[in-house]
């Protein structure tokens, strides 16, 4: 349940774990589950495409709040967030999902909002693909792991197994996935949170006692040609 | 090798070192600067040599010079940075060399935009640089098919002595698709014994650009023309998509293509014969398509993102410009699925 989560979900990973495209999913269903003021922060510097922010009017129809650069439009190649990205973090009426660039670069940007973060209400999660080359060993996941929570100065405190090929997954993604990432549990006590998988992709079935609840996704980064 | 996620701009930088490429000379520009940012932190791990040059200028003139030495050499960068390199992939032209050149096309003219465009289709194939010459110039729709071309464009390149440019665009570097790297040298490729090697190692090797003399110069071009006509007869490449039946063909390369590949589902389920020749060379165009196509298609849907550069050539294999109709998107916009089935309709009408 999105809304067991602590208010503030900050959803970071390796570059091109699939943050974007999990956040996008889990903010809108965290719209669904509760009627508070609901935020999305689009924080990544790092990347210039396929960003949430491309999803502002889908975002904005459903009543999620974007808040992305304060320069307009989506195509500046610049580093700008904009201040608004403190204000769900003080309003507590807010429940707010941050989705940060890649890396521990990505993290950078956390610095603004960091003296304002209660680690009472903060999730720091991040998203895992093991088909992605760095993060494809306990080890590779663990070493990410730690430079993620150096730069940020937050502890992970939980995964989502994002282990996928795009529309090339199948269910045995999913398990080698949760394979890995159990090892991680064991080794750093950080559960797997929730493990994902895009409905129209698995069409074999979603496979049965994987670590972390079962969160079936949409594509909405991905175009049909895609 | 087993299948990994990889974002295109690191795909074609892991292709290069898995088809033996250890240099690296270029410049970071969006959208391929993680190009860069792979080899500079893969290339020493394999013993190779990385360096962010101070410009694209220096960078071209780097890749000569590694070129020149016999070196597997690699170069990237976006539409601007690709015309900064121009006067040096003239210079490596001229000299027959091999070097790959790698161009995720970014929207233009000028500075621009960062995203996705095709219109640097003549800068590519036309040449950019002065002189009568050409370059190979590979058109991948998919980071696998990035990942098999910049191999092959390594092959290429020393088969013939020749720069091969990989001609892809901002979308293609930043998706991210599951890949897989399994170079296999082609046979034939023969031995540099051109190269610099420096003193000591036998006989002396020169490798130049300036030719006074007119005749001299002139014959020096025959020279390049003879291997540009071995290039068009062994390396024309391209896709056939549901032609078999078609009356109608769509030509697109790269990007566009797969949106006109999705579009042809649409108009097939409602009974359109219509399918897609689609270029995977761009130099030399693949004529041979055309001429093995020409007498059943009753026109050519070009869909480029672009304002139509590649018409020309499509007009041109199929010797027929009133069978040739465009659809483009430019500027870093890329066309709609909806929009081309509608010019599909447009252009077919009722003929089904």
């Amino acid at each position: 349940m999105v809304l067991d989560d602590k208010r503030i979900r900050i959803i970071t990973g390796h570059y091109g774990s699939g943050k974007t495209e999990f956040a996008v999913n889990y903010v809108m269903r965290l719209r669904e589950a509760t009627k508070q003021k609901v935020a999305i922060a689009d924080l990544d510097i790092v990347n210039v495409y396929f960003r949430s922010r491309e999803k502002k009017t889908e975002l904005e129809q459903r009543g999620i709040q974007l808040i992305a650069s304060n320069l307009e439009g989506n195509a500046a190649d610049v580093p700008a967030v904009s201040g608004a990205m403190t204000m769900p973090v003080t309003n507590k009426e807010y429940q707010y999902v941050v989705d940060l660039g890649g890396n521990d670069v990505g993290t950078m940007v956390l610095g603004r909002m960091k003296p304002l973060l209660d680690p009472a209400e903060t999730d720091f999660f991040m998203v895992v693909n093991t088909y992605r080359p760095n993060t494809s060993t306990p080890e590779g996941v663990i070493e990410q792991m730690e430079n993620l929570e150096y730069a940020s100065g937050l502890k992970v405190t939980g995964f989502i197994n994002n282990t996928n090929l795009v529309r090339e997954t199948t269910a045995q993604c999913l398990v080698q996935g949760d394979a890995i990432l159990r090892e991680v549990t064991q080794r750093t006590g950080v559960p797997v949170k929730y493990v994902t998988y895009v409905k129209e992709l698995l069409t074999e079935g979603v496979p049965e006692g994987l670590a972390g609840e079962l969160f079936p996704m949409e594509f909405n980064m991905r175009k049909t040609w895609m | 090798m087993a299948k990994v996620l990889m974002k295109g701009n690191e795909a074609v930088g892991k292709a290069a070192i898995e088809a033996g490429c250890r240099y690296f000379f270029g410049y970071p520009i969006t959208p391929q600067s993680e190009v860069p940012e792979y080899l500079s932190s893969e290339l020493p791990k394999v013993g190779g040599t990385f360096v962010q040059a101070e410009s694209e200028v220096a960078a071209i003139n780097m890749v000569y010079g590694a070129a020149a030495a016999g070196a597997r050499v690699l170069t990237s960068s976006s539409s601007p940075g690709i015309a900064l390199k121009q006067e040096g992939i003239g210079y490596i032209t001229n000299a027959g060399l091999p070097a790959v050149i790698i161009n995720m096309m970014r929207g233009g003219p000028g500075l621009g935009t960062i995203q996705p465009g095709q219109a640097d289709y003549n800068m590519a194939v036309k040449g950019g640089a002065n002189g009568d010459y050409h370059n190979v110039v590979l058109a991948p729709a998919s980071v696998q098919e990035a990942v098999n071309m910049v191999m092959e464009a390594f092959d290429i390149a020393d088969m013939y002595g020749i720069p091969v440019i990989v001609l892809a665009d901002g979308l293609i570097g930043q998706m991210m698709e599951p890949v897989e790297f399994n170079y296999v040298r082609r046979e034939g490729i023969p031995e540099k014994t051109w190269a610099l090697t420096g003193k000591g190692k036998g006989e002396r090797h020169n490798i130049k650009n300036l030719v006074i003399e007119a005749d001299e110069c002139e014959e020096w071009n025959h020279e390049h023309f003879e291997v540009y006509e071995k290039v068009e007869a062994n390396e024309q490449a391209w896709e056939e998509y549901l032609l078999d039946d078609a009356e109608y063909a769509f030509v697109s390369y790269g990007t566009a293509s797969r949106v006109v590949r999705t579009a042809i589902g649409y108009l097939r389920e409602e009974g359109y014969k219509v399918g897609m020749l689609r270029p995977k060379t761009l130099w030399p165009f693949p004529q041979k398509a055309f001429d093995k196509w020409n007498g059943q298609i009753k026109k050519y849907l070009d869909v480029e993102m672009s304002m139509g550069q590649m018409v020309p050539d499509v007009a041109y294999a199929c010797n027929d410009k009133n069978k040739v109709v465009f659809h483009g998107r430019t500027g870093g916009n890329v066309p709609t699925v909806d929009e081309v089935v509608t010019f599909g309709k447009e252009v077919m009408g009722g003929d089904k």
